[in-house]
């Protein structure tokens, strides 16, 4: 008994220590903006709160115009993700209760896109974007994303599990596909599409590369590429501004993450259970 | 895929247009086009286009920058992924323990996975940066950004940081589906914590651990774009210079089309081939159990 008290407190201690370090690098960026420039710069770090949060973070916002930035990146995490969300779901309602002619496959050249991440194709979507003259607007932000092979995987798995005998049923009360799909699936599915629903706005809204090649004007710009604009425009001492920016951009993905977290856990349980 | 249950001539292939729409012009499409143009020379202006056979491939591979980038990406990977793996299962069977607040521990270790590359660059350029950084001041070494070695150091530590959420997460879910009974059973027979881990949990594990394999290659290969722009824009003197950025530099800064296509190629080929290799040992195991 005694010994399993020990172990028990083990467990706790090694896992506060491991959660300090993970939490660390964020505790101290928030810690950092709420300094002034002198008391960022003082040696030895000064490693308490200060007074200076509101004026880091107004400047940090009006700096880069991050109101702007901000509405982007959250405009084309939102379409990506109801795009993403609705075209899987639709995918995945075909493949797993139709039986057609190439579905083998159709299914396999959704799931080997799994190896066409954006850098492995990007000199030509370049190309593709620009003939449709779509750098610079959200339609070059957001189209390109919609497809999902992850997404199409994860409601085919979700779908599988449901039992056959509620599409008797409902065949049986004359249902058509399209019913079925809404009043009984869908409302099934719930967590699943909240787990995507994380997956891909996390996803979309931390997106770098992309943006920073399809886009070339401050008012296109997204919070990513504007993380480094503030770098570069505060000079390299102002570690203030540059946390109280940093904080700001990392709040939309995290409160999507803690609201979303139960289904998110529940939505890639799901998946690997067979 | 046997539960079919509607007929339908038209609706499945309706279902499937929008998905393949967006595939066939943004995916397929751009996919072979860089495909074809890694055998092409490209005029930066004009576009004019010259087959060139393997000229793009062997102009890369004779280029001694870019076989160090190579290099460089192979070790970034390797120890973002084994250090990555080794740390993220630990951290997941402790997690895994019956004990008061899982929850909660659970909540404080993964949320990391909201945060993207590039604000893990800034946040650990911070922390090491030689004017002021608090690591710099607690180790008493300030050159942790301009030395080479460290800073390959820096950014592995900083891009396992940023994916350890990711990787907790999946082997949380991994050790759940883990049946009680077979842990029981190896307890009656009398096996210790120690070899139930491995004979067992182990072996129940590798699946997850083979997919995350594979998740952390496509993560440490492409992903880490954001932080090393952030973060070192892939210096000092090129020590940080992983394959994707060289293929920015090239594509983007310097207009060779022919030879950003060959470098995106090559990095297909090296997804390709991880991602084989996942499937064969997974076959495997397969059969095995």
């Amino acid at each position: 008994m005694i010994r399993s008290k020990r172990k028990t407190t083990a467990i706790h201690l090694l896992l506060i220590i491991s959660v300090l370090i993970v939490c660390l690098p964020v505790l101290l960026a928030l810690v950092i903006s709420s300094q002034t420039e002198t008391e960022v710069l003082a040696y030895p770090p000064k490693l308490t709160f200060s007074t200076n949060w509101v004026s880091n973070y107004t400047t940090a916002w009006q700096r880069i115009n991050l109101g702007r930035m901000m509405f982007n990146s959250a405009f084309i995490a939102i379409m990506v993700t109801i795009g993403k969300v609705i075209m899987s779901l639709l995918a995945a309602f075909a493949f797993t209760h139709f039986d057609f002619k190439g579905k083998q496959i159709l299914f396999f050249l959704v799931i080997v896109t799994l190896l066409l991440p954006v850098p492995v194709r990007i000199v030509a979507l370049f190309e593709v974007v620009r003939s449709f003259g779509w750098i610079n607007t959200y339609a070059g932000l957001i189209i390109p994303f919609w497809a999902s092979a992850t997404g199409t995987f994860l409601f085919i798995q979700r779908f599988k599990t449901v039992p056959s005998e509620l599409i008797d049923a409902s065949k049986m009360d004359g249902c058509r596909p399209m019913q079925y799909f809404f009043k009984v699936l869908l409302p099934l599915t719930k967590s699943t599409i909240g787990a995507l629903v994380v997956i891909e706005f996390i996803y979309i809204w931390n997106q770098y590369l992309w943006p920073l090649m399809a886009t070339n004007t401050d008012n296109m710009r997204v919070v990513q590429i504007g993380i480094k604009m503030l770098m570069n425009a505060e000079s390299s001492n102002n570690w203030g501004v540059i946390m109280a920016g940093v904080i700001m951009t990392m709040i939309p993905p995290l409160l999507v993450f803690f609201i979303l977290q139960e289904s998110f856990m529940k939505g890639f349980a799901l998946q690997s259970e067979k | 895929m046997k539960q079919a249950g509607f007929s339908s001539k038209y609706l499945p292939y309706l279902l499937l247009v929008p998905t393949f729409a967006v595939l066939i012009i943004f995916l397929f499409y751009p996919a072979f086009e860089t495909f074809r143009l890694t055998f092409y020379k490209v005029h930066p202006y004009s576009g004019a286009e010259k087959f060139a056979g393997l000229y793009n491939l062997k102009k890369i591979f004779t280029n001694p920058d870019y076989l160090s980038s190579f290099w460089t990406s192979a070790i970034f990977a390797i120890a973002v992924i084994g250090f990555g793996l080794l740390t993220s299962l630990l951290l997941a069977l402790l997690l895994n323990q019956n004990i008061k607040g899982a929850k909660i521990y659970r909540s404080l270790l993964i949320w990391p996975y909201a945060l993207s590359p590039a604000i893990a660059g800034a946040l650990f350029n911070f922390l090491f940066n030689p004017a002021n950084g608090i690591i710099g001041y607690f180790t008493g070494i300030r050159t942790w950004m301009t030395n080479g070695s460290t800073a390959l150091f820096v950014v592995i530590i900083a891009a396992v940081w940023k994916n350890l959420g990711y990787n907790i997460i999946f082997y949380l879910t991994a050790l759940r589906n883990i049946p009680k009974d077979a842990l029981e059973a190896a307890e009656l027979d009398g096996a210790g914590p120690v070899r139930r881990f491995f004979s067992i949990t182990f072996a129940f594990l590798s699946p997850m651990t083979f997919f995350l394999l594979v998740m952390n290659t496509t993560y440490a290969y492409f992903s880490a774009f954001g932080l090393i722009d952030v973060l070192t824009e892939g210096g000092p003197a090129e020590s940080t210079n992983v394959l994707i950025y060289q293929l920015y530099k090239d594509f983007f800064v310097n207009s060779r089309i022919g030879y950003a296509a060959a470098e995106s190629f090559i990095l297909f080929m090296i997804v390709v081939l991880i991602t084989v290799m996942q499937f064969q040992t997974t076959e495997k195991k397969v059969y095995y159990q």
